[in-house]
């Protein structure tokens, strides 16, 4: 599903990945800790497309096709989600506007007809539903004063709606409280499908607790620094990154 | 090179101090001059009027770049020729003219109509009009010296004004429309401006009276082919009276060629709600003035403008609000889109007279540049003599938000919708004034068509 390879990514002449490898399979859910700096924000941003960064090296495959030679919205359409760790708020620009230019933007990418209204409310009202997303919040402007944790329901509601191929979940636990982290995992849980793969990127092993992974990476200065289990989640937890930031020193 | 300019500036004040009256002359102003000495005695009522305000008008000339108030919109340089004043067409031309028009046109509203600028009843819904309301031709009013007529003008600030003296020299017809006590009109008043295929020049007038509790949306809407250079120079005075409620929204989506040149004065009582946007989606050149004088106390008024602008376009909105009597609020905020070599101005000047405290005022202008080429001058001033008030302006330009773009990219919208997206966001949030729904989506909708002839 997705495959990168030797990636090596810069900001402003700062080297942020340094030849980092990892692969996904399809219906795995993968997880990506590592501490403060050490590119894991870089790493979902660059796979969805941002402009700020120069890729040095390595390529991004996305079932097998290179995903940065593609604008974001081109990787959108193929089946590429980031959930942002710190959604936007757009002034101005209705919710439901937005999810509806969102959900037909892709379909015609994809030569699809556009959805009726009723279709697409229908939709929309079951995903909110199943997301303790109200009405009255669905007609506000998109984001705008919504909460933190209703910021990150509504990156889910968006994956929902877009059911895309691959999700990456940036830090999605940062800013949310007990319950709606609970209610944020559900949603993700209820995705999660042989044919879909998630890369959750998250500081701690909490979120880990409810949206269980198949394979967790340590990434450090820029590279996968060790892989294993979701026991190494637990090992994290209980060491901490201590052992692997000797490696930044490098 | 900096010499002869020097030289010629010289030349200038001279012969002005030998001579107070002989100042130099463009080829534009001696036609002006020419103009107005011919139709001096055709010209319907008001006769000394007309010769002060074009006395007024003469003694300093077109505005040019060197006059503060028309810095950076030099009315001398954009008016290299003048074209002749228009006259009144026949009902048949008339006709004609008005079905090339389109805005508002499915809006239920009562309708005005003026083609090249002159009243034609036969088009109008003069009868329809409830009990209470007057819409009386002006060139009529003006024949038979109206009572009403005293009103015309009466906000001297806006007298001063070069564009406002020509107008009141020229004005060929309009309308004077009075909204009596405790009338609430139910549907919009539309005045429809539609010019033909023949360049003219234009100067209507509309007088519009709202007694005291009376409620009314007026809508103008100025229309014309492109490919037409003509020369529109337009007032609308209101005097607004206690208690009344205005809506007034006026949208530009005249011919690509013309240049429009308008002025609204409000006169606004005590407890007063008005608003008015002036939406900019055609014409050559435009410069939109607005006064606003806050005589009562209590009132509140939200100013707005839109402007979309590309290719060699200039539009510019100045605005003067005077806060004369206490516990008045003012809102004022513009927005405009910027692309290829257009040119974009904001004028903003509050003034807060020493009697009016507690006034409470916030201007702001925000551009979005879509190109390297355009640009955008924005000017605010406040002006406060009163100690008890809060004031606040700001202006911002920049280009669209790159993690707000990556953000709709993300979700699949494709740049260009995207950007549209962003834009419509961005202007939409000052058409949000506009009450009445037809009204505002239809101004919604030239926004979206304004971006579907961009791409």
């Amino acid at each position: 599903m997705l495959e990168i390879n030797n990636l090596v990514v810069a900001i402003e002449d700062k080297r942020i990945l340094n030849g980092l490898n990892l692969k996904v399979a399809k219906g795995e859910t993968a997880a990506i800790m590592g501490p403060n700096g050490s590119g894991k924000s870089t790493l979902s941003y660059v796979i969805a497309g941002k402009e700020d960064y120069e890729v040095l090296d390595g390529e991004v495959l996305l079932n097998g096709e290179n995903v940065l030679e593609m604008e974001p919205d081109q990787r959108a359409a193929a089946g590429l989600f980031l959930a942002f760790q710190y959604p936007l708020e757009i002034p101005g620009v209705g919710t439901m506007t937005f999810l509806k230019a969102a959900i037909n933007a892709q379909r015609k990418t994809r030569g699809e007809g556009e959805l009726s209204t009723p279709e697409f409310i229908k939709k929309v009202n079951a995903a909110a539903d199943g997301l303790e997303i109200s009405r009255e919040m669905l007609k506000r402007a998109l984001n705008v004063g919504f909460s933190g944790g209703e910021k990150k329901r509504m990156e889910i509601l968006q994956m929902a709606l877009l059911q895309p191929h691959f999700c990456i979940l940036d830090e999605t636990d940062s800013g949310l409280d007990i319950d709606a982290l609970r209610v944020v995992s559900e949603g993700v849980n209820a995705l999660r499908s042989p044919d879909r793969s998630f890369l959750v990127i998250t500081h701690y092993q909490r979120l880990l607790n409810y949206i269980v992974p198949d394979t967790v990476h340590v990434m450090s200065s820029g590279r996968i620094v060790k892989s294993g289990g979701k026991e190494l989640a637990l090992e994290l937890e209980a060491n901490g990154y201590a052992d692997y930031r000797s490696s930044d020193a490098a | 090179m900096v010499m002869p300019i020097i030289a010629l500036r010289m030349r200038r004040e001279v012969v002005g101090m030998a001579n107070q009256i002989a100042v130099l002359k463009n080829a534009s102003e001696v036609r002006l001059e020419e103009q107005f000495t011919t139709l001096q005695a055709t010209l319907p009522g008001l006769a000394q009027t007309r010769a002060a305000a074009f006395r007024e008008f003469s003694s300093k000339g077109l505005p040019n770049k060197r006059v503060e108030e028309f810095k950076y919109t030099d009315i001398r340089t954009f008016l290299t020729d003048i074209v002749p004043l228009a006259e009144k067409p026949s009902t048949a031309d008339a006709h004609a003219v008005l079905g090339t028009a389109k805005a508002f046109r499915n809006v239920d509203a009562f309708r005005v109509v003026m083609i090249n600028g002159y009243f034609i009843a036969e088009l109008s819904d003069i009868a329809a009009v409830p009990g209470g309301v007057e819409v009386i031709p002006l060139a009529q009013a003006l024949a038979d010296s109206h009572p009403l007529l005293g009103k015309i003008g009466s906000l001297a600030k806006a007298g001063d004004n070069p564009l406002y003296q020509l107008n009141s020299a020229f004005m060929s017809d309009g309308a004077i429309i009075r909204i009596g006590k405790e009338v609430k009109l139910g549907k919009p008043l539309h005045v429809r401006f539609v010019s033909g295929s023949e360049a003219l020049a234009t100067a209507t007038r509309l007088l519009v009276l709202v007694e005291e509790g009376a409620e009314v949306t007026l809508v103008e809407s100025h229309e014309g082919p492109d490919g037409t250079a003509s020369q529109m120079n337009d007032v609308v005075d209101l005097i607004v009276a206690d208690g009344a409620v205005v809506e007034h929204v006026r949208l530009n989506a005249e011919g690509q060629d013309v240049l429009a040149l308008s002025t609204v004065t409000a006169r606004l009582g005590a407890h007063v709600s008005f608003s008015s946007i002036n939406a900019v989606a055609g014409s050559k050149v435009a410069r939109h003035q607005i006064y606003v004088a806050f005589e009562g106390s209590h009132s509140t008024a939200q100013i707005n403008g839109t402007a979309m602008l590309s290719g060699q376009q200039h539009a510019d909105a100045t605005l003067v609000a005077d806060h004369i009597a206490p516990n008045c609020d003012s809102r004022e905020l513009f927005k405009t889109v910027i692309d290829g070599d257009a040119v974009g101005v904001f004028q903003g000047r509050i003034n807060v007279a020493a009697e009016a405290q507690k006034t409470d005022g916030k201007m702001m202008s925000a551009c979005v540049l879509l190109s390297d080429t355009g640009a955008m001058f924005n000017k605010p001033e406040l002006e406060i003599f009163a100690d008890d008030v809060q004031c606040g302006h700001g202006a911002t330009c920049g280009t669209l938000d790159d993690d707000l773009l990556f953000y709709l990219m993300a979700r699949g919208l494709p740049r260009p919708e995207a950007e549209s997206l962003m834009i419509q966001a961005f202007i939409g949030e000052a058409i949000e004034v506009v009450k009445h729904d037809e009204v505002r989506e239809e101004l919604i909708g030239s926004v979206a068509n304004w971006l579907k002839h961009r791409r």
